[in-house]
């Protein structure tokens, strides 16, 4: 076990990857001779060469559209794209032709590859370094998208991108990548304990971030990335109140894990649904939606979603638009005492 | 083979390549010279099933029996040429113009044809509109109706190649219009960066449906772009399957030596429209299109073919009634056969069926078996 911060957990996830076959490269704007804006892939050009850790030009639909031709080819491409927001240019290769390559040629054309992305806000980038995208991503058939909330699932998540034989797509959460500001805007530290060894967490299972305590009126978080640890503080919060607190961290965003959401929204019958994504046509709508689906007969409470607002992120204002604890309580509260 | 060029720095040539001007006048002897005759003769017959082939999908297409077709009339030597060229292990990513690469290559004719109808046999399983096949035995890539996105692709792959030292080429295939798109820029620099061995097969056929080259275009030709991305550039005469083959060899010889890739512009004409859904007298002129038709690919090499003695009237009725019964009795078989599955809507979207694609699954199913569905299994 060593303690990690998310960064940590996905270079080593790489270096452990990269090490077991040579037919997988990474790819990306700076990912090589300086180890990525983020310093995700430092030393991993060093030690495996410029020819499978690339430099690549500035040119998102070339990384994506090169990564697909050596995927099909059989090298595998695990390819950062630097900014979820910088993704767009890729657009086209992603859901018209990653995303439906298998399908297109009647199975003959398998195209499984890795994409990595930052996203969220917090870290004072403005419009353009703060979007979450997932919600366009989960919308086109043939993607399989991830969303880490802490190192260990970081590295376990990425581990079983690179073995999937799907196209995946794994939002890394870039607000927490280092541990989180020790100002007062988010809850939980994230560094982990973490295997040094290879171990991988399975895609399409969630996890129980927060147990009921027993103690309360229960409620449920379905939450994912970053918004882990602001419903982590919400909850912290909620207890102080009388209302207690589980929250399912999604972990996978497609496929989901139904059974694990059904389960936690039927004990308790009062959902909370908390993302930074836009509210309108949001992934949370969709998890809102299943859970009615579901767990109509069940429920106390309506459905609530504590989402992002719809406009692009400000760059002074930025805590003011994100979701915070506050936020999270005040749903989670009015969902607890819903009459 | 030919000789690939001497120096290692990439040069672009506009000066139109050919070994047989439209009259069937020899202009390259020494390339004619070695090609084995017999292959010649392939090639020619090859060509001329192929238009057969085209003009009897656009005629059942019009009887409505296949919901849509595309002819690459006139642009036969631009699949055929470069299909002769390349070697079982070189990687072809087509557009939707090359269905000689296909038949050229040993993709089964009825494959090829049920494709066309999108039955339980179609490779790509009734999954795309007809001319989208696959064919992974051939090493030909699944297509795609956006154009252009096959060129970073075929660099990708170009560069996996490289990476495995396996010494083979990529080739990718789109037209004129294409190369106006972002995927065109970014293809082919990162290829020039990683000297890739991909050659870069542009159509120049003068048209993107309806709009012709000069609204699209400023340069005089596509191949001088070659220049911009440090790599090479070779201007050929797209309807002279001879020098196609040529100029696909020496830019496979060029990329095999390390040296990097190469943009070819064959100059060609589409005779036909550029599908089933338009007609080009609305937009250009019958003088222009007799004048390609002068220049037509499988002319020019019958008129050598039947000089040499190779070639004579009844062989060409031979192969043409051969070739129309071959395609109308493969079309009847394919129209015989069912759709495919209901179930190969949502398999193969993932390498497994996930939950919330099974339970769509069931859900449809139910839903045929209510009787209110408008769909009618075949």
């Amino acid at each position: 076990m060593a303690t990690m911060n998310i960064i940590q957990a996905v270079n080593n996830a790489l270096h452990l990857a990269m090490s077991r076959t040579d037919d997988l490269v990474i790819l990306g704007e700076d990912v090589g001779k300086f180890g990525g804006v983020f310093r995700a892939t430092v030393g991993l050009q060093e030690e495996f060469g410029e020819d499978r850790v690339i430099d690549t030009p500035l040119a998102e639909a070339g990384i994506i559209g090169a990564a697909i031709g050596m995927s099909l080819y059989g090298v595998k491409a695990v390819a950062e794209i630097q900014f979820s927001d910088f993704i767009f240019p890729a657009y086209d290769q992603i859901v018209n032709e990653l995303a439906k390559f298998r399908y297109r040629s009647g199975g003959e054309y398998p195209c499984p590859m890795v994409i990595r992305t930052p996203v969220g806000g917090g870290i004072r980038g403005g419009h353009y370094h703060s979007q979450s995208p997932e919600s366009v991503f989960v919308h086109h058939a043939g993607l399989v998208v991830v969303a880490p909330s802490n190192p260990y699932d970081a590295k376990g998540l990425l581990l079983a991108a690179i073995e999937s034989d799907d196209p995946v797509m794994v939002l890394e959460p870039k607000r927490i990548y280092r541990g989180p500001d020790h100002g007062k805007n988010w809850g939980n530290h994230p560094l982990g304990q973490v295997p040094e060894d290879y171990f991988t967490v399975p895609i399409g299972k969630a996890s129980i971030a927060r147990e009921l305590k027993g103690q309360g009126v229960p409620v449920t978080i379905l939450t994912y990335g970053a918004m882990v640890h602001t419903c982590g503080k919400a909850a912290e919060m909620a207890a102080a109140e009388g209302v207690d607190v589980e929250i399912v961290d999604l972990r996978s965003l497609l496929p989901y894990d139904l059974d694990a959401i059904v389960q936690s929204a039927k004990k308790t019958g009062r959902v909370v649904v908390a993302n930074e994504a836009p509210r309108t046509c949001g992934y949370a709508a969709e998890i809102v939606s299943l859970v009615m689906e579901h767990c109509f007969d069940w429920l106390e409470a309506p459905v609530t979603r504590v989402p992002g607002y719809d406009p692009p992120s400000p760059y002074p204002l930025e805590f003011a638009y994100l979701p915070d604890a506050g936020r999270v309580l005040k749903a989670v509260k009015d969902v607890a005492h819903y009459a | 083979m030919t000789k690939a060029p001497q120096a290692d720095t990439p040069t672009v040539s506009t000066k139109l390549m050919q070994v047989m001007t439209p009259n069937g006048k020899v202009v390259d002897k020494k390339f004619l010279a070695s090609m084995p005759q017999e292959d010649i003769v392939r090639l020619y017959e090859a060509m001329l099933v192929q238009r057969v082939y085209d003009e009897r999908m656009i005629k059942m297409q019009r009887q409505g029996r296949l919901g849509f077709y595309l002819a690459c009339t006139g642009e036969e030597a631009c699949a055929y040429g470069p299909a002769y060229a390349l070697e079982d292990k070189d990687w072809f990513y087509p557009a939707y113009r090359e269905p000689g690469i296909a038949l050229w290559r040993g993709m089964p004719f009825q494959a090829w044809v049920d494709n066309m109808v999108g039955n339980c046999d179609d490779p790509v399983k009734g999954r795309q509109m007809p001319v989208h096949w696959t064919a992974r035995e051939q090493n030909i890539v699944s297509i795609s109706s956006p154009v252009g996105t096959q060129i970073p692709q075929a660099t990708g792959s170009a560069y996996a190649s490289k990476l495995r030292g396996d010494g083979a080429v990529s080739i990718c295939f789109f037209g004129e219009g294409t190369s106006s798109e972002g995927d065109f820029h970014v293809g082919l620099n990162f290829a020039g960066v990683w000297k890739a061995p991909a050659i870069f097969f542009c159509r120049n056929n003068g048209y993107a449906i309806s709009t012709p080259y000069e609204k699209t275009t400023a340069t005089e030709h596509i191949a001088l772009r070659a220049h911009g991305y440090g790599i090479r550039g070779q201007v050929v005469d797209g309807n002279d399957v001879l020098a196609v083959i040529k100029a696909v060899r020496e830019a496979a010889d060029w990329a095999r030596q390390g040296k990097g890739p190469t943009l070819i512009e064959a100059k060609t004409y589409r005779l036909a429209a550029h599908s089933t859904s338009d007609d080009p007298k609305g937009y250009r002129l019958e003088k222009e299109e007799a004048m390609w038709r002068k220049r037509c690919p499988i002319k020019r090499l019958k008129i050598w073919l039947e000089k040499e003695g190779l070639w004579d009237d009844d062989k060409e009725q031979a192969c043409i009634e051969a070739a129309s019964d071959r395609i109308i009795a493969a079309l009847q078989v394919a129209e015989s056969k069912p759709h495919p599955e209901l179930d190969t809507m949502f398999n193969e979207v993932f390498a497994d069926v996930p939950d919330h694609l099974r339970r769509q699954h069931e859900a449809l199913q139910a839903h045929l078996e209510s009787g209110t569905a408008d769909y009618q299994p075949r």
